[in-house]
């Protein structure tokens, strides 16, 4: 569906009001979802902090359209980079994330340097090939950085120069990352990570309506034309998968700021496939849709994977007995261990009959009811269409 | 999408009002916390069930096990709530419980895949504790997701109990105060191994060693290199080898040519049946090497492993925490009624899986509280019998269990595919006993 990621031009007095209702929808987001039993910290933070991966690979892949298939790896550096922060320096948040986000940006800056040198199908090989790399030598020769499978994790021992020079010498426990002395944990941490994920959204809706987002679209449809135009097309792609890379990273240090842990298998290439899921079950190059993609995915992996036999039957149990094990029994196969499954149709189903996402089922809903609307007669101003 | 089309509707007002309101009245609890010693995290109160998480690997390598696990905790519930036969409640001693649930509450549960991945096990147990409100958490077949997720509960305040992890570090380098362990160790299983093998296969023998390449796999090389060079083995060379690898035969192939004559496999699960397979495909069960017959030793043996691996696990040294046809009460009673509801015999996963549960509630039975720092009181030092392995302790100064380890062989003639492994004997505790320091750590405090 091309219409969808055209260039649109906006006003800024709409992506004004966009900004105010996705921020209040954010900040609310403990309130409205908790009647899906999704209103928990931990989720509630994947939600923002897998939001953000996603936003960052769209300004990649949806702008762009070259598809990274190792965005993991920046995911990991930023969350190891994080922790070693927290270790030798401080458990400050704020540090953490600069000095994450700035790893993953040299990162980004090499990695796109080669593999930009291709592009299509050998650009995504490239990409998976380093990210492989990173994650295998995070398992092997880095283990001193990385402590291997059993992860980087705080130690009560740790040097921490900055805080022990302010703070005195640690307590007893374990320290938790904090905000200037505000400890971020539960919910706090969440409002956190919604305050980032809001500041990444700005930052995106903003590339997305420049010149420099008008230059990357440009290069999707037709590279060869922006070059006989006198466009040196490498700088600008270069620009956008350090953008997308650092995105990565911010994500990847807010995970060690939530759980101050680091693993290699962030790294992993089915985590490099995860965001490329979300970013096309939610709508590739929209604004919108690689958020929903993000929170559906996390949602099944957190809520579906944990459904079992007993809540299923609870579930049915207005049914008569035999019927209420037996429906139990089939939609086991789609919860729980089988959650991958529910997942997989519904990708085959979105990629077959919504080709550009959820974001384009929304968009083909409101254009019908928009329709009928106008030919009813009665046409409604006001409502905020979603920014396609 | 409603979320996005803005409109402020009365029911959507009268809804978040109802949501404040209700944070309104959550929020002293929260802010108090600590005021006064009683007042802990999930705190069941006055509510008439109890909810346990029960947090197995249900995909990846260890995935055979998570299930093992999970029918086991299932059966705890069954007989803590008073329903089936029962099990170890008959035999337990000292024993607290009343098969009324725990202090008259009904026990209840939550599951949650791990996948093996600290990550995601860590991910799973936090649901647990801050949605799903769980007084104890429990599981785990890595190590690597053990300590992970044990030193999340110490954070939260919630208690661990360890299902199958075998690591040192477990309780020794990453010990908590709200951690506990009822399996074997690493220095355990050498400590009961190295005598066997010393007796069957001599004091000059060269090893090879492939590693599970994370904490628990360390910790195994470690200690079996340590016994086994201090009895005269020379170590050729040790390989450490990446968790869910599928295929081993590029380190296998290696083990031929490099002089050695035993080969450690230092795997679990699935990679272990994958490894030993192979290795036995490789024909190393049949060779000689330096004149001596070729072995092959599994340091951490289980009966599923066996039953995945087939005939190639005959005549395989191993050491093991527990197996169902040991002849006393405990292992009885618990192999015939998990038996009778699922067909066919526990593996020492479920054991343990099991014991942990029962141990918890009774602890908290015995105190008559939920409240965490009083329950890990009452374990640290615990001494108790008829879980199936005889007198055990639960050490206070790293709560880890000690009682006999058994060192097992596979069987040269199974007659069913539950008997493929045989107890070659039955080390007694007082062997592998080691001071509690040996591992240093700091369990950390009792408050948190």
């Amino acid at each position: 569906m091309a219409s969808i990621t055209e260039f649109n031009p906006s006003t800024p007095k709409k992506d004004l009001l966009i900004m105010a209702v996705f921020t209040a929808v954010v900040l609310t987001a403990p309130i409205w979802l908790a009647p899906i039993g999704a209103s928990y910290p931990d989720l509630l933070q994947r939600f923002a902090i897998f939001g953000i991966f996603a936003i960052g690979f769209n300004i990649l892949f949806g702008l762009t359209g070259y598809l990274s298939f190792g965005h993991a790896a920046f995911l990991g550096i930023g969350s190891y980079s994080a922790v070693w922060m927290f270790k030798l320096f401080s458990m400050n948040a704020l540090l953490a994330m600069a000095f994450g986000i700035f790893v993953a940006a040299l990162f980004a800056l090499v990695i796109g340097f080669i593999c930009l040198r291709r592009s299509g199908i050998y650009f995504a090989i490239l990409t998976l090939a380093f990210a492989q790399m990173a994650y295998n030598m995070a398992y092997s020769v880095l283990t001193p950085i990385t402590n291997g499978e059993t992860a980087l994790t705080l130690d009560v021992a740790d040097p921490r120069i900055i805080d022990r020079a302010i703070l005195g010498d640690a307590k007893e426990a374990l320290p938790s990352p904090s905000l200037f002395g505000l400890e971020l944990t539960g919910f706090t941490s969440f409002y956190f990570c919604a305050v980032m994920l809001i500041l990444a959204f700005w930052v995106s809706l903003k590339i997305f309506r420049s010149p420099f987002g008008l230059k990357l679209l440009a290069m999707k449809s037709n590279q060869n034309r922006m070059q006989y135009t006198g466009y040196n097309t490498k700088p600008y792609l270069l620009v956008a998968f350090v953008i997308s890379g650092m995105y990565a990273g911010l994500a990847g240090s807010l995970m060690a700021v939530t759980d101050p842990l680091a693993g290699a298998e962030r790294m992993q290439w089915t985590a490099s496939g995860e965001v490329v899921l979300m970013t096309i079950l939610g709508g590739a190059g929209t604004l919108f849709g690689p958020l929903f993609g993000a929170a559906i995915i996390k949602y099944f992996e957190n809520i579906f994977s944990a459904l079992n036999k007993t809540q299923l039957t609870e579930v049915f149990g207005f049914l008569p007995d035999g019927m209420a094990e037996a429906l139990a029994s089939v939609s086991l196969l789609f919860v729980g261990e089988g959650w991958h499954l529910t997942l997989g149709i519904m990708f085959m189903l979105v990629v077959i009959f919504l080709p550009g996402g959820l974001m384009e089922g929304i968009y083909r809903l409101t254009a019908r009811v928009k329709r009928k609307r106008e030919s009813g007669g009665a046409v409604s101003g006001g409502a905020v269409q979603p920014s396609e | 999408m409603g979320i996005f089309d803005g409109k402020t509707t009365r029911r959507r007002v009268l809804k978040g009002g109802a949501a404040l309101a209700g944070g309104a009245l959550v929020a002293p609890t929260v802010f108090s916390r600590g005021a006064w010693a009683q007042n802990f995290r999930n705190d069941p109160g006055d509510s008439g069930s109890v909810t346990f998480g029960f947090n197995v690997p249900q995909t990846g390598p260890y995935a055979e096990e998570g299930a093992d696990e999970l029918r086991a905790y299932q059966l705890a519930v069954k007989h803590l709530n008073g329903e089936g036969d029962g099990g170890m409640l008959n035999t337990m001693k000292p024993l607290a419980l009343k098969g009324n649930g725990v202090l008259g509450k009904k026990v209840e549960y939550v599951t949650g895949d791990t996948q093996t991945k600290s990550d995601a096990a860590r991910a799973s147990a936090r649901r647990m504790i801050e949605r799903d409100g769980v007084v104890m958490v429990t599981g785990g077949s890595s190590s690597g997701v053990a300590v992970a997720v044990q030193s999340l509960c110490q954070e939260m305040g919630i208690i661990y109990m360890n299902g199958l992890t075998h690591a040192n570090d477990t309780t020794g380098k990453d010990r908590r105060r709200y951690g506990f362990r009822h399996f074997f160790n690493a220095h355990m299983s050498a400590a009961a191994l190295g005598p066997v093998l010393k007796q069957e296969m001599g004091t000059d023998r060269r090893s090879y060693m492939l590693v599970a390449d994370y904490n628990w796999g360390w910790s195994v090389e470690e200690s079996m290199t340590k016994v086994t060079e201090d009895m005269g083995w020379e170590t050729v060379q040790s390989v450490r080898t990446p968790l869910g690898a599928g295929d081993f035969s590029q380190y296998l192939t290696p083990v031929l040519d490099s002089g050695a004559d035993v080969l450690f496999l230092i795997h679990y699960g699935k990679d272990m049946v994958d490894s030993l397979t192979q290795a036995v495909q490789f024909g190393m069960r049949d060779r000689q090497a330096n004149g001596k017959n070729f072995e092959i030793v599994v340091p951490l043996y289980s009966e599923l492993m066996a039953q995945g691996a087939g005939k190639a696990v005959s005549g395989i040294y191993g050491s093991s925490n527990w197996l169902w046809s040991l002849n006393n009460e405990g292992s009885q009673a618990f192999a015939k009624s998990f038996g009778q509801e699922y067909g066919f015999p526990p593996s020492q996963a479920a054991h343990t899986c099991y014991v942990q549960a029962l141990l918890y509630a009774n602890a908290v039975e015995s105190v008559g509280t939920f409240y965490p720092v009083e329950v890990i009181k009452f374990l640290e030092g615990f001494e108790f019998d008829g879980m199936g392995n005889g007198p055990t302790l639960y050490r206070a100064e790293d709560h880890q269990c000690f009682k006999p380890v058994l060192v097992v062989k596979g069987a040269e003639n199974p007659q069913t595919q539950f008997d493929l492994l045989e107890l070659v004997q039955e080390v007694p505790t007082e062997q592998i006993t080691y001071p509690h320091d040996l591992y240093p750590g700091d369990l950390g405090p009792y408050e948190v």
